[in-house]
């Protein structure tokens, strides 16, 4: 307990041992918050710290793991296929099972209830059992008392595998046909003849590398039995829900057994939507063949090892054209690496069609999207989720019409925009009726002064032998709601005690985002008091039940929104109580300050929440929403899947070294559409963030696997993030300053996304800066990630 | 096997366990035995720094403050030191250290999970750059001016600096952070130094240390006046974490416990644990070993103790040859050259150390020593094959010596990663050459990456030696250079591109020599842009 704790229990009485009696507790009055003091202003539209900051800088911001242990825990640790595809023959254990602290070893046939996880396409294994499909594919578990007993002992484990041949590149599986799900076509127009007609023509292919999440806390769920077989599991997951019907169905349970606690992940990104569920189910089968409480941490290599990725993918594309640069048709084959199972490859491989276009008007184009099986770890949501992989292509295509007809990549791009009564339609029949690409990238354009720099440094590079610049503005349009209608739904509860106290718990979790903090801002200005009375609690199945993931953008669209109707409900009920008491209508009673304002009285919040729980008022509320206007058809991909789209742009400075294919990003300035902001430090943040993990993504982030399949980049020694180092020198966001034009909650648009795509911009400038090193007039061949090595390639 | 009592100080509080085994981590120790789980693991092989803590050491009447990786730290390497880690800054009445309230008011924590490695850091930078301006707990008042930071840009400056953006970018390059983008944390180490200053109590945590070290002092008391074994080490022979202070202890306990796993700032050997499993009976730990941990200056050499951190032997190396600052920088992170040694990273004998092709070009000898002497050989013939070296069971590396610069010499050191700092070299290549008139009078080539050692160029060596150096001498020499080593495709790049490289750097080389200016990504100078810039955000 910390010291702030203590206090908080002497202020109030309570605690162990307190000397306060319940009711008095309750009733006594709400000294202290976990926030800082309050700075007055309006809760929400400012810059509020993170409402778990202060505990985070101390130390004492609990994360699974460092929840104290219940007396007779045991840990479990991954057994792991060492062959990327093969027939499973035999697990001998016999080597672990005399180790010091081993208790046993969990597989296959240890699972009561059904041997496949509940995954949408259920095709994946909890166990390895009959065959391996990929190297660190969980054959079962090592049993210890202790973490690192549990892990010395599953590398004894001695796994018989016959091998079979692997298939281990997209294009290997698409040769093959080897598919997790059968292939996608989108079409619209003639894009054939279109291609025929066009004055200009480029073929060409690009690979694009996947991308690990590196969350710093790795995978980890603790599973406790409680009584009556009912389960409660802490898992470090954007999904609570997910975990809970997993974790059932795995042990042949109804739902209402399990219960899934969130409090905070140390980062998702999208890694711990589904992939968080592998941990649960894992310590809870653990935990029912042991009957003891289990915890399973991945070291991080294996966390590398078992966990899937952003997406590879690997493209062929042939793009018709006119003398502007305008696109007149486009046909395009996308194959997605799915790994071994589908996963939510499915959507993934949707969204990268979705988001081909970007930011603009394609009239005749067919995109195939094929979703290749391959032997590795089997591919996952990550931020953007598919759509970078859908804009990367369309922004390569256009830089390189630019540098084929000699025009300024901006100049092409800003040609090929959607327009505002006309070629306003995508792909996929959806209207954007909310374009502001065109003033947004102009305003940018302006600011970061884009037209001088490019000369500067055109003049740079015709003196520089060695190292050449090179710069890019490229837009994002990114589509806001899950593509799949019905997750677009949320519940919340707001419970307002006797003291005046607020708690606000949701169906979101917490993974670094701020979703907590904008929700509790959402709560606070609902109610008109101050932000430091609004509470902020876990994740928790058995609060708010059915919740979609944490992901998508959406948390706060959908929980704070459904936080807001359930703050509203509780405000109403307040306001008739004030009406009565002063014989006004309650639409005439006003919540701010703390104060609740009628007519005739000015009273204050605590006070009247305590009279109105003296008259039997109801002091707490649900809170429901569901998205309006949506709708789609995934057989034909068409529809309006998205409630709004959030645009951004960005134009980012590069230099290279072309003795070494070294490369520096110099500069960088941003102007993103978050609408009305709910707190500004935290879009920043969210914008930063975003920008320096696409960043990595494009630079720095490279996956190998060897030619049997290993993943050879398994740890942060070998796979490189950004570093301090990396940062440009110049970084500046700009917010764009407009409401959003739908109505969502706060006049807010999401922001977790959209950003990344940002860094898109700095894979161009480097294309750019190759370019410069080349002869005129040709494309320009960089895969990304664009390392020292492909950088290199590509100047060659 | 019994261990000794560990013992170390922690919030102003002497903190001793037993029964500690010598190859716990400080991590484990503190989530695990101390219920300290603020502190976290995020990688368990000190590359992202979620478990920085900091240590301070008794250095003469002072405090030195490092901020290291807990992770792969043996517990016992910090017996009779004090320790800080993120619950141990903040005042008794929960107010928050400046370098946890800048990183509130900054905006600098998202998920959390990163934020007690980075107030680490940040608390190592405030004890550097900030606590040295305060008026001065320590008990002897040091010169004006000699506190500035070693390797500091302003080391060199009398006024104590201001916590720049590119001083928070180098202090920080140990840490990792997955959500921020790092820009709100540079602002909270810029901020620190206005917040309300905090001190530690050195008075009192001096004569804490001191008790600490009277204590385990008792033993090696002993050891000139007997000849039994144990006497004569002041160790009992069943101890199983051996930490000797003396370099005739160190060199006692070599000859009598060949089997003891020898460590330094175990940043490699502490990987042996976390990651292959390995488990270790007994521990030599040379860290402590007084003799070893200087760095001494002669007329011809300096000569670097080998349990001398490589924060301390590059501020030395970089002192001589300020051009290589940024190389120095670019080792692993700060908390890696913290804890590690340059006597590790020469004795562990990895093909990619970075620091072996640097001293290879320098023409840098590693003294071996034993009970029985010493002996003294050129680096590169310290190798024998693949993380093989010549080191007899009972010898240790002592000493590296390093020849001070001679005038007119011409040196660069240069290496191609992936990412700039805090990264493995794919290629490192250094090149070391005094012409005398035109002519090539001396050269050294040290090479890393390119083959099963750390590697002495020799071919394209002897091709320059003695030759003018002319851009056909230098073509000539690229092509030799090329064709000198058969380096392996793996992670980190292709043998075709290694080879390319060599030679394009040979090519640098030449247009650095010939005075071409922005040539270089380290230092080109692009107009209107200094290095850090306006980072920010206005929204």
């Amino acid at each position: 307990m910390t010291a702030r704790d203590k206090e908080f229990d002497a202020a109030t009485g309570g605690g162990p041992g307190g000397a306060a009696d319940a009711g008095e507790r309750n009733l006594a009055p709400a000294t202290l918050s976990p926030h800082a003091p309050a700075l007055g202003g309006p809760p929400a539209g400012v810059s509020r710290a993170h409402e778990s900051a202060r505990a985070q800088v101390s130390g004492a911001a609990t994360y699974v793991d460092d929840i104290p242990e219940v007396k007779g825990t045991l840990h479990a640790a991954p057994i792991l296929s060492t062959v990327a595809h093969g027939k499973l023959l035999g697990v001998d254990a016999k080597a672990a099972l005399t180790m010091p602290g081993v208790r046993g070893v969990v597989l296959g046939a240890d699972i009561p209830g059904d041997r496949l996880l509940a995954t949408f396409v259920h095709d994946e294994p909890v166990f390895a059992t009959d065959s391996v499909q990929h190297i660190g594919q969980v054959i079962g578990l090592v049993v210890a008392d202790t973490v690192m007993q549990a892990r010395r002992a599953a590398r004894k484990v001695q796994v018989k595998i016959d091998p079979l041949p692997p298939v281990l590149t997209p294009r290997a599986a698409h040769a093959a046909r080897s598919y997790v799900l059968p292939p996608v076509i989108v079409r619209r127009g003639e894009p054939e003849s279109a291609l025929e007609n066009s004055p200009h023509t480029l073929t060409g292919q690009l690979e694009v590398g996947g991308q690990e999440h590196f969350y710093l806390e790795g995978q980890v769920a603790y599973a406790l039995p409680l009584e009556q077989n009912q389960w409660w599991i802490h898992s470090s997951t954007q999904h609570p829900g997910e975990v809970q019907h997993w974790v059932a169905h795995a042990l042949g349970l109804e739902n209402n057994a399990i219960t899934v606690q969130c409090r905070r992940m140390g980062g998702g990104f999208g890694g711990k939507e589904t992939q968080a569920g592998h941990l649960a189910v894992w310590a809870a089968l653990a935990a029912k063949k042991f009957g003891r409480p289990v915890k399973m941490r991945l070291d991080r290599d294996d966390d590398f090892m078992i966990t899937g990725k952003r997406h590879p993918f690997a493209y062929d594309y042939s793009v018709g054209f006119d003398d502007s640069g305008r696109i007149t048709a486009l046909k395009l084959a996308m194959l997605a690496n799915c790994g071994f199972s589908a996963d939510l490859s499915g959507p993934v491989a949707d969204r990268a069609v979705f988001h081909t276009d970007n930011a603009y008007y394609l009239s005749d184009v067919e995109i195939a999207s094929y979703r290749c099986k391959t032997n590795t770890q089997s591919h996952t949501a990550f931020r953007g989720f598919g759509g970078p992989q859908g804009v990367i292509v369309i922004e390569a295509i256009l830089g390189d019409i630019a540098r084929t007809l000699g025009l300024d990549p901006l100049a092409v791009r800003m040609r090929n925009l959607y327009g505002i009564e006309e070629r306003n339609t995508t792909h996929y029949q959806m209207k954007v009726e909310d374009n502001i690409l065109e003033p947004l990238i102009t305003q940018l354009a302006q600011t970061s002064d884009y037209a001088t720099r490019r000369a500067a440094v055109a003049q740079w590079n015709a003196a520089s032998p060695v190292i050449k610049r090179g710069i890019a503005i490229t837009p994002v349009k990114f589509g806001i709601s899950f593509t799949a209608t019905f997750f677009n739904q949320a519940g919340a509860l707001v419970h307002v005690y006797t003291d005046g106290s607020v708690q606000v718990n949701h169906g979101g979790t917490e993974m670094g985002q701020g979703l907590n903090t904008k929700v509790a801002q959402i709560v606070a200005n609902e109610l008109g008091v101050p932000f430091e009375r609004v509470r902020s609690t876990a994740a928790d199945t058995s609060k708010v039940p059915n919740a979609s993931a944490t992901a998508a953008s959406s948390g706060t669209d959908l929980n704070g929104r459904a936080a807001q109707y359930a703050a509203r409900n509780v405000r109403d009920n307040l306001a008739a109580f004030v009406s009565g008491l002063d014989g006004c209508g309650a639409g005439a009673v006003r919540f701010q300050n703390g104060s609740v304002i009628s007519p005739k009285s000015t009273r204050s919040f605590d006070e009247v929440v305590k009279a109105a729980y003296a008259n039997r008022i109801q002091l707490w509320s649900d809170g429901f929403y569901r998205t309006p206007k949506i709708h789609y058809d995934k057989v034909t991909l068409t529809g309006r899947p998205f409630f709004y789209f959030a645009y951004g742009a960005a134009c980012s400075e590069v230099a290279i070294d072309t003795l070494t294919g070294e490369s520096r990003v110099l500069k960088v300035d941003i102007l993103h559409d978050v609408g009305t902001s709910i707190n500004p430090a935290i879009d920043i943040g969210q914008i930063e963030g975003g920008f320096v993990q696409g960043m990595g993504w494009l630079t720095t982030e490279q996956l190998v696997w060897n030619d049997k399949g290993h993943l050879s980049t398994h740890a942060p020694s070998t796979y490189k993030i950004p570093a301090t180092g990396d940062i440009p020198a110049h970084f500046k966001i700009a917010l764009w300053p407009e409401a959003n034009r739908e109505d969502n909650v706060f006049g807010s648009k999401a922001v977790g996304e959209p950003p990344f795509m940002l860094a898109i911009s700095v894979w161009e400038a480097l294309r750019d800066a190759v370019a410069s090193a080349r002869p005129p007039g040709q494309p320009v061949a960089l895969d990304a990630p664009a390392t020292a090595e492909n950088v290199l390639r590509a100047l060659r | 096997m019994e261990t000794s009592p560990l013992a170390f100080i922690r919030r102003g509080q002497p903190v001793t366990l037993g029964n500690v085994p010598p190859g716990r981590t400080l991590l484990e120790v503190l989530r695990e035995d101390l219920g300290a789980t603020g502190t976290k693991e995020g990688c368990g092989e000190g590359d992202c720094g979620a478990c920085t803590v900091v240590i301070g050491e008794l250095e003469g009447d002072c405090i030195r403050y490092r901020a290291i990786n807990s992770c792969i730290r043996l517990a016992h390497s910090v017996q009779g030191m004090a320790v800080w880690a993120v619950e141990d800054i903040a005042g008794a009445d929960g107010t928050l250290h400046p370098a946890q309230e800048a990183m509130v008011r900054c905006h600098g924590s998202q998920c959390g999970f990163c934020t007690p490695g980075f107030v680490m850091s940040l608390f190592g930078i405030y004890q550097k750059y900030i606590a040295p301006t305060l008026v001065t707990t320590c008990t002897s008042l040091p010169p004006e001016g000699a506190f500035a930071p070693r390797g500091s840009p302003a080391a060199l400056s009398a006024s104590p600096p201001a916590i720049t953006r590119e001083v928070a970018q180098e202090e920080l390059s140990g840490n990792l952070c997955r959500c921020t983008g790092y820009r709100p944390i540079f602002d909270a180490a810029q901020q620190m130094e206005t917040l309300p200053a905090v001190k530690v109590d050195e008075k009192a945590l001096v004569r804490q240390l001191r008790a600490l070290a009277c204590v385990r002092a008792e033993p090696v008391e002993a050891l000139a006046s007997t000849s039994t074994s144990s006497a004569r080490t002041g160790f009992s022979a069943r101890t199983a974490y051996l930490l000797p202070k003396s370099l005739q202890q160190l060199l006692a306990l070599r000859a009598s416990h060949p089997q003891a796993q020898i460590v330094a700032g175990c940043t490699d050997v502490g990987l042996w644990g976390t990651k292959l499993h390995m488990t270790f009976d007994s521990v030599l730990d040379v860290t402590q070993v007084r003799e070893l941990k200087r760095v001494e200056h002669y007329d011809r050499h300096i000569a670097i103790g080998a349990a001398a951190t490589l924060t301390d032997a590059f501020d030395a190396l970089v002192q001589e040859r300020p051009q290589l600052k940024t190389f120095a920088q670019r080792f692993a992170g700060l908390p890696v050259r913290n804890s590690g040694t340059l006597g590790g990273n020469v004795a562990n004998g990895s093909p990619i150390g970075d620091s072996m092709p640097l001293l290879i070009a320098l023409g840098a000898n590693v003294v071996l020593m034993s009970a029985r002497g010493h002996r003294e050989l050129p680096l590169e013939q310290f190798y024998s094959g693949y993380r093989k070296t010549v080191l007899a069971p009972d010898e240790v590396v002592a000493w590296i010596k390093v020849p001070r610069p001679q005038a007119g010499e011409f040196l660069r050191a240069y290496k191609i990663s992936k990412r700039f700092d805090d990264d493995i070299s794919a290629v490192c290549l250094v090149v070391n050459m005094r012409l005398e008139g035109d002519v090539v009078a001396s050269i050294g080539i040290g090479a890393g990456g390119v083959a099963a050692t750390p590697i002495r160029a020799a071919a394209t060596e002897s091709l320059l030696l003695g030759k003018p150096w002319t851009q056909a001498a230098a073509q000539e020499a690229a092509v030799v250079l090329r064709a000198e080593f058969r380096p392996i495709s793996d992670m980190r790049a292709s043998a075709g591109y290694r080879t390319e490289v060599l030679g394009n750097l040979m090519r640098r080389f030449w247009l650095e020599s010939q005075g071409v200016e922005n040539i270089n990504l380290e230092l080109a100078v692009i107009p209107g842009l200094t290095r850090h810039d306006n980072i920010g955000a206005g929204a």
